[in-house]
């Protein structure tokens, strides 16, 4: 790795020291680049405290579409998991809690049957031990290439949330740059408690359809968090630093009765 | 070249159709001379006609069901509540915002017993598309459509959608009020449901804004209905940064109503009449009374707490993975 790199968002120079330390946050404009999965765990939950699950669920090709098996390994290389979802349990500040975390690295972090399982067996734990649900999304959406079996995950993963409702265990949802499509219409919007980190892209459809939808008049911080914050679709911007010690609070205080 | 629309893909057909109905008009008023030899010919034209339509809709190809499934003159779903229900209600209003034509609902009697009716509505010229916005719903679409669900489960009437939406609303307002919360809360909502729950699929099933009233119990597609996670087009944008690459997509995503039993993600395929559901929409409608009557019947025997068990055990079983599933956590009581 180099000692130097540039921000993504203002372009300026910073060193890669600083920046790690910084939690892939640049000082000057404060951007915050997008995190591994596993990188988001380390810095989030209590030391030592993850526990994966479900580490073995793979996907096949159902479709046999085309190239989907290449790019598949290719992402697994990439990232060293078998899906855009690792999950597993933890701890917030002595609370044990079930987590998933998406990483954008595997397939734009998008949703196919295996990611829909993990979510759902996340939710159904947080359920069935009454436990907090804490879950970080970075996704385009449902994956393409498994076709309507995506689609059905965003039912299915929403059901879960469902159950979590019934049980009373609080499920918190962060949202992290991007957040779209098929995770973001389905159990990301339905959390009891919804963060997101600062100027992260969230949304349903890609500006690119809206405008193609004969949209004209497009603001200029359209599906930002901030957009979806003043619109009142999320509870708090919360940045990168503050988050460990936010999650903390809400699953001492929200948990308590589970 | 593949075809680009439903039109352009029928246009022979239709050409003939035209020539037939011009030449069975003129059999009406021939002189009794030339009537026997006007009918010799309609009747040759019926055969060619018949033929015609045997060998293009006896294969349809993924791309040909999209077209067909878009069909304008495709029965929507005001034609159904027409032929199958009997005192519709038009129900409307989200109580929060607005009023959303995209989807239509309310209650409606079927063979004497009283059921929900929710579904997208299309519309057949430009005022009425405008004003259906293309059947793509806005929040406020999903809110009414989730206001008639509660309402339902609170009556004991037995939920019925129409699915028939190219997506959800895209747009900018859309966005601001909530789009994807709208259509998030609606399948949460459907997953409460006490009552039984069918879903029909009769023309396109656009992935988020067509599956947000589609958790059911028992999910019917019409034949020649389509159901996708991606419109076949954005799907070729992406992979191919080719829009007119739709072709190849849709046959990548098997959309088609064959596919989704084979993936074993719907219920049953409905028979449409021969030659597609717009050329005979009575004998389509009269396919999905039958399969309404006993969809209802077989679901009226459960109890509440059973349909929705039944409709989690279903969603929950839906993903292919290639690891054995660990066994699933005991219901909540």
């Amino acid at each position: 790795m180099s000692a130097f790199l540039q921000c993504a968002g203002c372009k300026k120079i910073l060193f890669a020291a600083e920046f790690e330390q910084n939690l892939r946050v640049c000082q000057y404009c404060g951007h915050h680049h997008r995190l591994p999965a596993r990188d988001r765990i380390l810095l989030t939950f209590d030391p030592d405290s993850f526990v994966e699950m479900d580490a073995e669920l793979r996907s096949g090709n159902p479709l046999q579409f085309p190239d989907y098996q290449e790019k598949r390994e290719a992402a697994e290389a990439k990232t060293g998991s078998f899906d855009s979802i690792v999950s597993g349990y933890a701890a917030l500040g002595g609370v044990r809690v079930v987590t998933a975390v998406s990483d954008f690295a595997f397939m734009g972090g998008s949703m196919g049957s295996v990611a829909g399982e993990k979510i759902t067996r996340t939710l159904e734990r947080a359920a069935e031990e009454r436990i907090p649900a804490v879950i970080f999304t970075t996704s385009g959406g449902a994956r393409m290439q498994e076709g309507l079996l995506s689609l059905m995950q965003m039912a299915k993963t929403t059901a879960a949330v469902q159950r979590c409702n019934e049980a009373g265990a609080p499920y918190i949802c962060v949202f992290t740059d991007p957040t779209m499509a098929g995770v973001l219409a389905s159990y990301a919007s339905v959390a009891d408690v919804i963060l997101a980190e600062p100027k992260a892209l969230i949304g349903l459809a890609g500006a690119r359809v809206s405008k193609q939808a004969g949209v004209s008049k497009i603001p200029d911080d359209f599906q930002t968090t901030e957009f979806v914050f003043n619109h009142g679709l999320i509870d708090r911007i919360v940045p990168r630093k503050e988050l460990r010690n936010t999650l903390v609070s809400l699953v001492r205080m929200l948990g308590n009765a589970a | 070249m593949a075809a680009k629309s439903w039109k352009e893909w029928e246009k022979p057909l239709i050409e003939l159709e035209d020539a037939l109905a011009k030449l069975v008009e003129r059999s009406k008023i021939a002189p009794e001379a030339e009537r026997a030899e006007i009918e010799a010919k309609v009747a040759e034209y019926e055969r060619r006609r018949d033929h015609y339509i045997d060998v293009m809709y006896s294969r349809l190809g993924p791309w040909e069901k999209v077209l067909v499934a878009r069909a304008e003159k495709r029965p929507y779903t005001l034609d159904y509540v027409q032929a199958l229900f009997t005192d519709f209600i038009e129900l409307d209003g989200d109580r929060r915002y607005g009023a959303d034509h995209a989807i239509v609902g309310g209650p409606a009697m079927f063979e004497g017993r009283p059921v929900m009716v929710v579904g997208h509505q299309k519309g057949r010229n430009i005022q009425e598309r405008q004003y259906r916005n293309f059947a793509m719903a806005k929040p406020e679409g999903y809110r009414k459509a989730m206001r008639l669900f509660e309402m339902a489960n609170r009556f004991g009437l037995p939920v019925v959608t129409f699915v028939d939406t190219p997506a959800a609303d895209p747009g900018v307002e859309s966005e601001a009020r909530g789009i994807s919360e709208a259509l998030a809360a609606s399948m949460l909502r459907m997953f409460e449901l006490r009552v039984p729950t069918i879903s029909v699929v009769v023309g396109e099933g656009g992935s988020g804004g067509a599956l947000a009233i589609a958790v059911a119990n028992s999910i019917l597609m019409q034949e020649h209905a389509i159901y996708s996670v991606i419109p076949p087009e954005g799907c070729a944008a992406i992979l191919w940064r080719a829009p007119e690459k739709a072709p190849q997509a849709s046959a990548a995503l098997r959309l088609t109503a064959q596919s989704a039993l084979e993936l074993g993600l719907i219920d049953e395929i409905l028979p449409e009449p021969r030659g597609g559901a717009h050329r005979d929409p009575a004998e389509a409608a009269a396919i999905i009374r039958e399969a309404l009557r006993t969809e209802l019947s077989d679901q009226s025997k459960r109890t509440g707490d059973q349909l929705k068990a039944e409709r989690y055990e279903k969603f929950r079983a839906m993903g292919h993975l290639i690891s054995p599933p660990v066994e699933q956590p005991p219901l909540i009581a």
